[in-house]
């Protein structure tokens, strides 16, 4: 997956926005995964899945500071993901087919909350984003 | 895939929203489409797919009047699609593997225009509803 240098400015410019935003954001974007998915939720015995609870507040303020983390070293994401990689691997272990699913989840939110900014282009750009985050965390599966 | 009764209150909640604005959710469903995954266009050569093109927006307006239509059968999506089925088996031949690219950017369309509308649970019943209409006009491939 290669992003473009276009795709890089587009991923960045909304990651300013969603920035300040992660609790609330990725809360609704792991409410759609599990209400639209219920197969996801079984990493998450341990939570309390319901509608804006503290666990999926904070759980998701996780994910999205993650893929922040991400958007500042898009020339470098398996080193920069590394440690999630080795997580995702070695103790989650959820499997790669899941990825797609929080990926459409995600866009989904962010279309609901930027629609002028999620544009079709953008949208590109997160999707080929999200996809490259997704192979570095399962990269080391096998 | 069974459309339970909440399901289909869900899904014609979403679509009445539609109404009237099939050619612009249409066209620009394609459009995100086209971009994010280009090998879709392999099944429109010759056509005009830039943005906001007249071909978008009959082709678009086509595919959601199509989708408006099956929602007054939510109990029979096979019934009321079939001569559509007729058509993707025999004339165009569209892989599979497509319609939930489809659902996805209609999904992601609805949700920029129609935000306080796809709730969680309306994501849910519209999702199932696009997988079932993507059965329907698959099943008759072999």
């Amino acid at each position: 997956m290669t992003l473009t240098a276009a795709d890089k400015a587009l991923v960045v410019a909304l990651w300013g926005k969603i920035s300040g935003q992660t609790e609330a954001l990725g809360a609704e974007a792991l409410f759609r995964l599990f209400t639209c998915f219920g197969q996801s939720k079984t990493y998450f015995s341990h939570f309390d899945l319901s509608q804006g609870s503290a666990d999926l507040k904070r759980h998701g303020a996780k994910v999205l500071g993650a893929l922040g983390e991400a958007a500042s070293h898009l020339d470098n994401l398996p080193q920069a993901l590394s440690k999630l990689s080795d997580l995702h691997a070695y103790n989650l272990r959820v499997d790669p087919a899941n990825f797609q699913l929080l990926s459409h989840s995600i866009q989904v939110t962010l279309a609901a909350h930027f629609p002028a900014d999620f544009t079709p282009e953008a949208q590109s750009a997160w999707d080929k984003f999200i996809s490259a985050v997704s192979g570095v965390l399962t990269s080391k599966y096998r | 895939m069974v459309l339970s009764a909440a399901d289909a209150t869900h899904v014609h909640t979403v679509l009445d929203h539609v109404k009237g604005h099939e050619d612009t959710y249409g066209a620009e469903a394609l459009n995100r489409t086209f971009t994010s995954h280009p090998q879709t266009k392999t099944y429109f050569h010759g056509k005009d797919l830039a943005e906001n093109s007249a071909y978008l927006h009959s082709h678009g307006k086509k595919v959601m009047s199509a989708l408006v239509n099956a929602s007054a059968h939510c109990d029979n999506i096979y019934g009321a699609l079939d001569k559509l089925s007729d058509m993707h088996a025999h004339e165009l031949m569209v892989d599979p593997a497509n319609f939930p690219i489809l659902a996805h950017n209609i999904l992601v369309t609805l949700a920029i225009h129609l935000p306080q509308v796809l709730t969680p649970a309306c994501h849910v019943s519209l999702d199932k509803f696009l997988c079932e209409v993507g059965d329907a006009l698959t099943h008759k491939y072999r």
